[in-house]
């Protein structure tokens, strides 16, 4: 049996692998999808001041430490059993509502588009972001830019730093802002709802208006039919703050929902010897290997799968969007893991929209911030909706506060099974017997991962955003056959 | 003049300095004309056999962030070593192996239960641990050794320069960039930061007198937003760190964490601290001072909350 290895590709926070089996007939036998890297935080975490986990937990990912900030934020309000100030809250959702927009707006323009505006079988020199902004337009590229820029400068406003924020306390937050950084916060969010806008357009020229894009979207190749996850407010719609889990099935229907202190009751977590990182699934349904459909525990939580899981979307042109993207799709839930890029776009017009609406509330620059705790903490549980899936943070303390156990699920953890199921699919229909293995098949294999795999993308946005990838094609003797780069020269 | 080549690497790392790298803005253009990048993981399609097949000593540069916590780490920092004229040591992880060093209190076996066994959402009856190598039905499938003590990047192989922060800062990456360009380096070993002196030293808030008879934690008290945070008995780290932030911290109310590392001239920045805070203390009666000392929860992964790796003490003997 030849092993092809595809090593290292870059994943978030690090480095991964892939290891595919082909039989004696030259098809695929197996994938596996390996996370040669651990970082220990829940160990480590045990003798810290709660109060700092906030800080200490965001250095999990330097992508998004927003996320991070905001989830154990949140569990530690649980934990101290205390309730944030009104001010405080919308501050906490306003600060993360920017971190979408620079998030989802760096993954769609770096990683995402090169694919579909370059092509998936374009050159490799070609197919990046610099590629992209000579297609598209330097005027397109100076925006990506500006509303990055700009919604960092939001970030470190409201959160007192650019990279690991430092505001966020049980109770609420360290920081108020004033009239003058609102009305600038305010002009920025007018401009990131037209970027979401014009950034849709783009989509639909580029992707939907070629029949070509839109077959390999709806293909097969990239469809699992799994349960969907996302975090929703009381009325069933979209948020990335606060709310319930909710579990939609493959049919759209309702499995199940829950508040962030019963989590355990819905998710576990399955170990394989040849992983460093842990695979959850719904508890419920039970762990049944790397396979879609019903009866299978696997679950997504994506831009796709959020829209999925939800009833729809509280802004009103994130809302239309929303709309058009389903009756395009054929109806929900969509399980086309490449119209997650869609999905994201929405998500960004949402969150800008969600912006403006926040910092033109009259509570936003109260200077009623913090309620301080007065009980004893005990356990606290908090979770938000992550760029890359839902997050949840668990603590235990003694009565001093200092942590005894810390759980935690992160983003794209929650995707691992689906990321290994989409490239041994992607593999298996693309790897055939006496088939030529080319360069854009690669790419067509990094597609498959791609939708799930976004911190890639966050740090090159001025660089290629293509993964370094290289397969070399062995004998049973270890003896190199064949070796297949892209974009090396 | 010919363009310099630079490499950029991240180990054990959060990917927070990947993106620092790149927060220098329009910079970035000054950067691109002044240096091709010839190796970048994150953004760049080269290879770990292309850095093998570069001659020795072809880099001119490595910025190399993230401590060494596996043997895949350890063998790309003697990699790079080998090929780069320069070796940077970029940001606080390969610099003094950061917060992810506070691993160094426990060790694999006990990190390995914890995240394999104990969890409450863990499934895993068989008691299974990742393994180095593993037999699968069609083959066998590698892993990297996890290490039980994280080290720092001048553990591992020779540094020329550190540049500090978790992450660094815009103005501090371009200082280190810029001394690159220009060709005007700092003797070797300097850490590369607009401050040899303490982050109080550019923190706008009023000093007065230290003298202090209770220390806070920072969700029990509002603090004033003038007066300097320490002597509200907040345990702001300023005082033994390093500036060249601009003191960011504690212009959001919030105290100093110590992510820039010692000052100049100090090796051990927790001993540091802890000196500079003994002085302050408002008794001299022994059992208040020790009363006084008690509201300080977790001093050592506090004192130590960026460079446990990179002290004296480097990790904890587990019995």
């Amino acid at each position: 049996m030849k092993k092809i290895m595809i090593d290292p590709i870059t994943r978030l926070e690090g480095h991964g692998k892939i290891a595919i089996f082909l039989n004696d007939d030259g098809g695929v036998a197996n994938t596996y999808f390996q996370v040669p890297e651990l970082r220990g935080f829940e160990k480590f975490s045990e003798g810290r001041p709660a109060e700092d986990m906030p800080q200490i937990t965001q250095r999990i990912c330097g992508v998004c430490p927003e996320a991070h900030h905001m989830a154990s934020t949140k569990a530690l309000d649980a934990l101290f059993h205390v309730e944030p100030t009104s001010t405080a809250k919308k501050l906490r959702e306003l600060l993360y509502s920017a971190f979408y927009v620079t998030d989802h707006t760096t993954h769609f323009y770096i990683l995402a588009a090169p694919d579909f505006v370059m092509g998936p079988d374009a050159p490799p020199a070609e197919r990046n972001i610099l590629g992209v902004i000579a297609k598209v337009g330097l005027e397109l590229g100076g925006a990506v830019i500006k509303t990055r820029h700009d919604n960092h400068w939001v970030i470190q406003t409201i959160g007192g730093r650019p990279i690991h924020p430092c505001f966020g306390l049980p109770g609420g937050v360290s920081k108020a802002i004033n009239e003058e950084e609102r009305a600038k916060i305010e002009e920025i969010a007018k401009s990131s709802v037209e970027f979401g806008k014009l950034s849709l357009k783009v989509f639909d020229d580029v992707v939907l208006k070629n029949k070509e894009y839109l077959d390999m979207v709806l293909s097969d190749t990239f469809t699992h039919r799994t349960y969907y996850m996302g975090l929703v407010d009381e009325n069933n719609k979209v948020n990335f703050y606060d709310g319930k889990v909710r579990v939609v099935d493959p049919e759209g229907k309702e499995f199940c929902k829950y508040a962030p202190r019963d989590y355990l009751e819905h998710l576990a977590e399955h170990v394989e010897p040849w992983t460093y990182l842990k695979f959850p699934y719904l508890k419920k349904v039970g762990w049944k290997g790397f396979v879609d459909g019903k009866d299978s525990g696997v679950y997504r939580c994506t831009p796709q799968s959020r829209l999925n899981a939800a009833d729809g979307m509280t802004t009103p042109l994130a809302q239309e969007e929303y709309e058009k993207m389903y009756s395009t799709l054929g109806g929900k839930p969509a399980h086309y893991t490449l119209a997650t890029h869609w999905a994201r776009l929405i998500e960004l017009l949402y969150a800008a929209e969600r912006m403006v609406e926040l910092v033109q509330d009259p509570e936003i620059t109260s200077p009623d911030i913090r309620t301080i705790p007065t009980a004893t903490p005990d356990e606290g549980i908090g979770i938000v909706e992550a760029p890359r899936g839902t997050l949840t943070h668990h603590y235990i303390t003694d009565e001093r506060g200092i942590i005894k156990k810390c759980n935690l699920i992160v983003g794209t953890t929650n995707n691992h099974a689906a990321i290994s199921m989409s490239i041994k699919k992607a593999a298996v229909d693309l790897i055939k017997p006496g088939k030529e293995i080319t360069e854009g098949l690669l790419n067509r294999i990094e597609m498959a991962w791609r939708p799930y795999d976004l911190c890639l993308a966050c740090a090159t946005h001025s660089l290629p955003g293509q993964s370094p990838l290289e397969v070399t094609i062995y004998d049973v003797q270890g003896n190199e056959l064949k070796k297949l780069s892209q974009g090396i020269s | 003049m010919a363009k310099l080549k630079i490499a950029l690497y991240w180990a054990a790392s959060c990917g927070g300095c990947d993106i620092a790298t790149l927060a220098i803005g329009d910079k970035i253009l000054k950067l691109a004309e002044a240096a091709d990048i010839v190796f970048w993981p994150i953004g760049l399609d080269f290879k770990y056999a292309d850095v093998e097949k570069m001659p020795d000593k072809s880099i001119d540069a490595c910025l190399f962030n993230g401590a060494i916590r596996t043997s895949e780490n350890e063998h790309i920092a003697k990699l790079l070593r080998a090929k780069s004229k320069i070796m940077i040591a970029y940001g606080s992880c390969s610099y003094e192996g950061c917060i992810p060093g506070l691993s160094n209190f426990y060790n694999r076996q006990l990190t390995f239960e914890r995240v394999y066994i104990e969890t409450p959402t863990t499934d895993n009856p068989g008691k299974i641990f990742p393994q180095t190598k593993v037999k699968v039905p069609e083959g066998e499938l590698e892993l990297p050794e996890f290490y039980d003590t994280v080290k720092t990047l001048a553990q591992t192989v020779d540094v020329d320069y550190f540049v500090p922060g978790c992450p660094p800062e815009e103005k501090t990456t371009w200082l280190a960039l810029e001394a690159l360009i220009t060709g005007k380096l700092p003797p070797k070993g300097t850490v590369i930061s607009h401050a040899v002196k303490a982050v109080c030293d550019e923190c706008p808030r009023k000093r007065g007198e230290k003298k202090i008879k209770k220390f806070y934690r920072p969700y029990e008290i509002i603090p004033d937003p003038e007066k300097c945070l320490l002597e509200q008995g907040l345990l702001c780290y300023g005082i033994a760190t390093r500036g060249g932030c601009g003191a960011l911290c504690p212009q959001a109310n919030m105290p100093c964490t110590g992510c820039y590392g010692p000052v100049e001239g100090v090796i051990d920045q927790g001993a540091h601290f802890l000196s500079a805070l003994s002085s302050i203390i408002d008794s001299n009666d022994p059992e208040e001072i020790q009363r006084i000392i008690d509201d300080i929860p977790d001093p050592a992964g506090t004192f130590y909350r960026y460079s446990l790796p990179d002290s004296l003490l480097r990790r904890a003997r587990i019995k």
